[in-house]
């Protein structure tokens, strides 16, 4: 017994973690799946001598994380939720940094022929006329909250689709590869659409309505709620988020040569 | 299929590269996972040393609800464990939160019941084959508890293995206590978890594939510090 717990313990190695200083801050997949955090993250670092944690979730969990204070920022994109969130009194402000869009994925022989849609209102009732399977987030996170705000201009409601609509309940990644296994339609975010590597017999099928642009927002909790967040170390990320070497950073990020993300921070 | 193979070419490859993202989290996974497994087995083996040695009145209801919690969904564990770690819950003051100690104490509390099960069960055994012998010498409590557990400690490995196995494994709880955090709290189960998000197929399966040879090469470990499975041992 000895022996097996000195051996126990013995592998039980103990890494050490850096002094630098650290603030969590909550992302949406889909921000992060985009691999534009890749890119900030390391000059954030460097500038600033912050080390970002972040904590990838939907936008729903990421505004209770924010309004329980276990974060000291938030980083989504779903606006009637985010001043939701500043009506508790769970954050400070509300900050735009950028945006990108939604587009909308298929079977590439399009059964529903939404590539010809005029509108993004358009294309989801050619999706419901025909009964093509449809894959939905399902999960509550801004991405969702976008699909039913649309299906609901188009004049529709989810609650009584048939057996096509499809509500997964997972994130992005894993609802692309849901589609991707069904064949089916699904509305993603361009970045997370472009990032994935599972896209089998699917393709980017209809995109460009303005109603589909999509806007990230910076929320720093509030510290009269939280005593304990770092609100200091919130406001310099902040700044640097809005900063020209973001806004150059944000712009340039390419991904097979598109550019994802367009930086509309007020400076 | 090519998933699959390239998945095991590239666990091949970050293996003999030593790939120190993969080198990272897999030490994180196994400092989680054995603290967790050290931290329950002091718990579950005395505990179940206890139960079968000593009779009192809820006995039979306290072995019935250890054996139902073996069944606990670990989402569930990582759940109530957020609750009481957050900001908001009774111990936020101690800021655990996404932190490795968090994850220690989710998978502590998901594998003490496994442990304490499968160790009670083949403790009871001995218990009734030692049970003339040990009243007649006249041992105390605390003795007979330490004659079974020392004359039964290679079933006890048996019970700590699964344990560990449910614990290395394991996703569900970690993923919402741990938060996924790059460098901080990514562990091999929830770095699979995020990759087949995106999509990319052939290395979350290189990261199982690591995941599977650690397992082994553990479990390989100990018995081989314990001695068993050897010629003229049982």
């Amino acid at each position: 017994m000895k022996r097996f717990l000195m051996g126990v313990v013995a592998t039980a190695v103990l890494t050490t973690s850096t002094l630098a200083d650290e603030m969590k801050m909550a992302v949406t997949t889909s921000f992060h799946n985009s691999g534009l955090s890749d890119i900030l993250l390391p000059e954030i670092k460097n500038d600033l001598g912050i080390d970002v944690h972040l904590l990838i979730v939907g936008t729903g969990q990421a505004l209770r994380l924010g309004a329980a204070g276990d974060v000291d920022a938030i980083l989504v994109h779903s606006r009637k939720a985010e001043e939701k969130f500043l009506a508790n009194g769970s954050g400070t402000h509300r900050r735009e940094i950028m945006y990108n869009d939604f587009v909308f994925i298929g079977p590439k022989d399009d059964s529903a022929s939404i590539a010809v849609a005029t509108a993004a209102t358009d294309a989801l009732n050619k999706i419901a006329d025909t009964s093509a399977l449809f894959v939905s987030r399902g999960d509550d996170s801004g991405t969702h909250k976008k699909e039913l705000s649309l299906w609901s201009a188009a004049g529709l409601d989810p609650e009584t689709f048939g057996d096509w609509y499809r509500a997964v309940g997972a994130g992005m990644g894993a609802a692309l590869n849901t589609a991707s296994g069904m064949n089916a339609y699904i509305m993603a975010d361009r970045a997370s659409w472009l990032n994935f590597q599972n896209k089998g017999d699917l393709a980017l099928l209809y995109s460009g309505d303005p109603v589909l642009f999509n806007q990230y927002a910076y929320i720093p909790v509030n510290p009269e709620k939280h005593a304990h967040v770092k609100a200091d170390l919130a406001l310099k990320l902040e700044n640097w988020l809005v900063s020209d070497k973001a806004k150059d950073l944000i712009n340039t990020y390419k991904i097979n040569g598109e550019t994802l993300f367009v930086f509309n921070a007020e400076q | 299929m090519s998933d699959l193979w390239n998945g095991l070419c590239q666990a091949f490859w970050m293996v003999v590269t030593l790939d120190a993202d993969l080198v990272e989290i897999t030490l994180r996974s196994l400092r989680v996972t054995l603290s967790a497994l050290l931290i329950a087995s002091l718990i579950a083996l005395p505990l179940a040393a206890f139960l079968s040695v000593r009779r009192f009145r809820f006995r039979r209801a306290t072995i019935a609800v250890m054996n139902a919690l073996m069944g606990l969904p670990p989402v569930v564990v990582g759940l109530l464990v957020y609750i009481v770690l957050s900001r908001s819950g009774p111990f936020g003051v101690f800021g655990l939160l996404f932190t490795p100690t968090a994850m220690i104490i989710a998978q502590v509390i998901i594998i003490v019941p496994l442990i304490a099960s499968i160790a009670h069960q083949s403790l009871r055994e001995l218990w009734s084959d030692y049970h003339d012998l040990l009243i007649s010498m006249n041992a105390t409590q605390s003795q007979r508890v330490r004659a079974i557990l020392w004359d039964g400690r290679r079933a006890l490995l048996t019970a700590a293995l699964a344990g560990f196995g449910r614990a290395i494994g394991e996703v569900g709880a970690i993923m919402v206590v741990g938060g996924n955090i790059d460098h901080v709290t990514r562990v091999l189960t929830t770095a699979i978890a995020l990759e087949t998000g995106k999509g990319d197929f052939a290395l979350a399966l290189s990261l199982g594939f690591v995941l599977i040879a650690m397992a082994i090469a553990v479990n390989i470990a100990i018995h081989w510090l314990t001695r068993t499975e050897q010629e003229g041992r049982w």
